[in-house]
């Protein structure tokens, strides 16, 4: 198992920088056809000319808006998602058990001490959260704080260390900006489709259509509004969900006592609250999917988690082993 | 210049960057190790720094348990100005038996383990043992990679140029092993 923890660091710094070269890519291929769509809509001739040009501008707008928001989420995004989720930063003094496990896993993973946040809400979660292990933050709430023994305290911050040493919070923060913006950009076009939509069917009157290409672009450009969220957000989960094992694992590296883990995933398995200020744009970074509805179909392709009887599982398998 | 000397100026220069990579690549492992070491001693002078609180909490107890508490100041002296890996070694697994002895003590006074203080310090005291296992824990994890690192062709072959030698383990005996992979909260 040692050595590939290393090689997983190196592959999620990799695809760290692909992750923003593509979405970047992605932003103004997608910009460029909503673009595209928006002149269709509004004016049909425009699309007819193939006013290029103007498109072009756009689609290079976006992709320089999408380097901006990737930057401003590699460096602010961390405080952003530790202040949507609500948490609050604690001292030593406010929960030394808490602390001093969180140092030990720091310690046994040769890391530096991460900050610790504490989220007030009676659902059992935790996250893990930051751009490298220089700069990292976990948080855990009230009610998964309460509700564990020290030894199943230790298993979860373990495994949000190891989120943190293996560079899985890098890659999830430029996950989460790239949904957020592929999310905003396809809302903003159908906020223009909604008002421009009036005045597209009086002004096709007039002209007597727009032509057969600029329904295609037009087509086109919805198409894309409907399944690029939902496509980003498929992508999104399906790397999280791999994550998910491989932190279990590597925690168990660190604690070398799968029991601890196994039982604090069997005490979330037994939770029914729902986390207040979770929402799917942040459900990846948590220990456990915060958001019930999608636990019951947790195998679906819209998990953000692997189902918690398979991660329990196959540390019950560790267990035996040894 | 003759095609040969190019082409064996290129292999000569291709091979030197690649013992260069090769060799920063062991030299950062290498400090990784020491690192990774050093930690350790940061951990257990934490412990040392403890002790004089926790044996003044349980005095205002226990007084007249002066020989259990004796043993443990004179173990913490011992640990502090022992010398060399195996001499540190024995004497930090002295001080670590007489803590346990201690502990055990305490258990006789209802007052002092109600007391806030002797469970804050108690705590402490757990978690820097804890610490100090996952310190020694992530040596060996170093160091194994480092070992590794250094027989793994064609890293060898710069290790045996530059003289980098193997690390030796951090070696735990085996109560020491059983105490690592029982629960932390049960040690003392």
């Amino acid at each position: 198992m040692n050595p590939t923890f290393r090689d997983l660091i190196a592959e999620n710094k990799r695809n760290s920088a692909l992750l923003v070269l593509i979405f970047c890519l992605f932003t103004a291929a997608v910009a460029l056809i909503l673009a595209l769509g928006i002149v269709a809509l509004l004016d049909p001739k425009a699309v007819a000319q193939l006013r290029w040009g103007e498109a072009l501008w756009a689609g290079g707008i976006a992709a320089v808006l999408a380097l901006l928001f990737s930057l401003l989420g590699y460096y602010r995004g961390d405080r952003f998602i530790l202040a949507v989720s609500g948490a609050r930063r604690i001292r030593h003094a406010d929960d030394p058990e808490l602390f001093n496990v969180v140092e030990e896993m720091a310690i046994a993973a040769g890391i530096p001490m991460p900050e610790v946040y504490q989220i007030d809400d009676p659902a059992l979660n935790a996250f893990a959260t930051g751009r490298d292990p220089q700069h990292a933050a976990v948080a855990i709430t009230t009610g998964l704080r309460r509700q564990l023994t020290r030894d199943e305290l230790q298993g979860v911050i373990a495994h949000e260390i190891s989120h943190i040493r293996n560079y899985d919070i890098r890659l999830m923060l430029l996950m989460a900006v790239l949904v957020g913006t592929v999310v905003m950009l396809s809302d903003f076009f159908w906020q223009i489709v909604r008002s421009g939509g009036g005045r597209r069917t009086t002004d096709s009157k007039d002209e007597g259509g727009s032509g057969p290409f600029g329904l295609i672009v037009f087509l086109l450009a919805v198409m894309l509004a409907l399944v690029a969220p939902i496509l980003a957000q498929i992508i999104q989960f399906a790397v999280s969900r791999q994550r998910e094992y491989l932190a279990d694992a590597s925690a168990v590296e660190l604690t070398r006592y799968p029991q601890g883990l196994a039982n604090a995933l069997r005490k979330l398995q037994g939770d029914t609250a729902v986390l207040r200020t979770a929402n799917r744009g942040i459900a990846h970074l948590f220990i456990a999917n915060p958001i019930k509805k999608f636990q019951e179909r947790a195998e679906s392709v819209f998990a953000s988690h692997p189902p918690l009887k398979d991660r329990i599982a196959r540390l019950e398998a560790l267990i035996h082993s040894k | 210049m003759e095609p040969w000397l190019i082409i064996t100026v290129i292999v000569v220069g291709v091979l030197v960057l690649a013992g260069i990579a090769v060799y920063n690549g062991l030299v950062s492992k290498k400090v990784e190790t020491e690192n990774a070491w050093s930690q350790i001693d940061v951990q257990l002078k934490r412990r040392h720094d403890l002790i004089p609180n926790l044996v003044e909490t349980v005095k205002g107890y226990a007084a007249h348990e002066k020989e259990t508490l004796e043993k443990v100041i004179q173990a913490r002296n011992a640990a502090i100005t022992a010398h060399g890996i195996a001499a540190q070694a024995q004497a930090e697994n002295a001080l670590t038996s007489t803590l346990k002895t201690l502990f055990a003590v305490a258990e006789a006074y209802p007052d002092l383990k109600a007391n806030q203080s002797f469970l804050g310090l108690q705590e402490e005291l757990t978690a820097t043992e804890n610490r100090i296992s996952f310190a020694r824990q992530h040596y060996n994890d170093v160091v194994s990679q480092y070992n590794a690192a250094l027989m793994r062709f064609p890293a060898n072959i710069v290790a045996n140029l530059f003289g980098f030698r193997q690390v030796e383990f951090f070696q735990l005996d085996a109560a020491e092993m059983a105490a690592v992979r029982q629960a932390p909260q049960v040690k003392f």
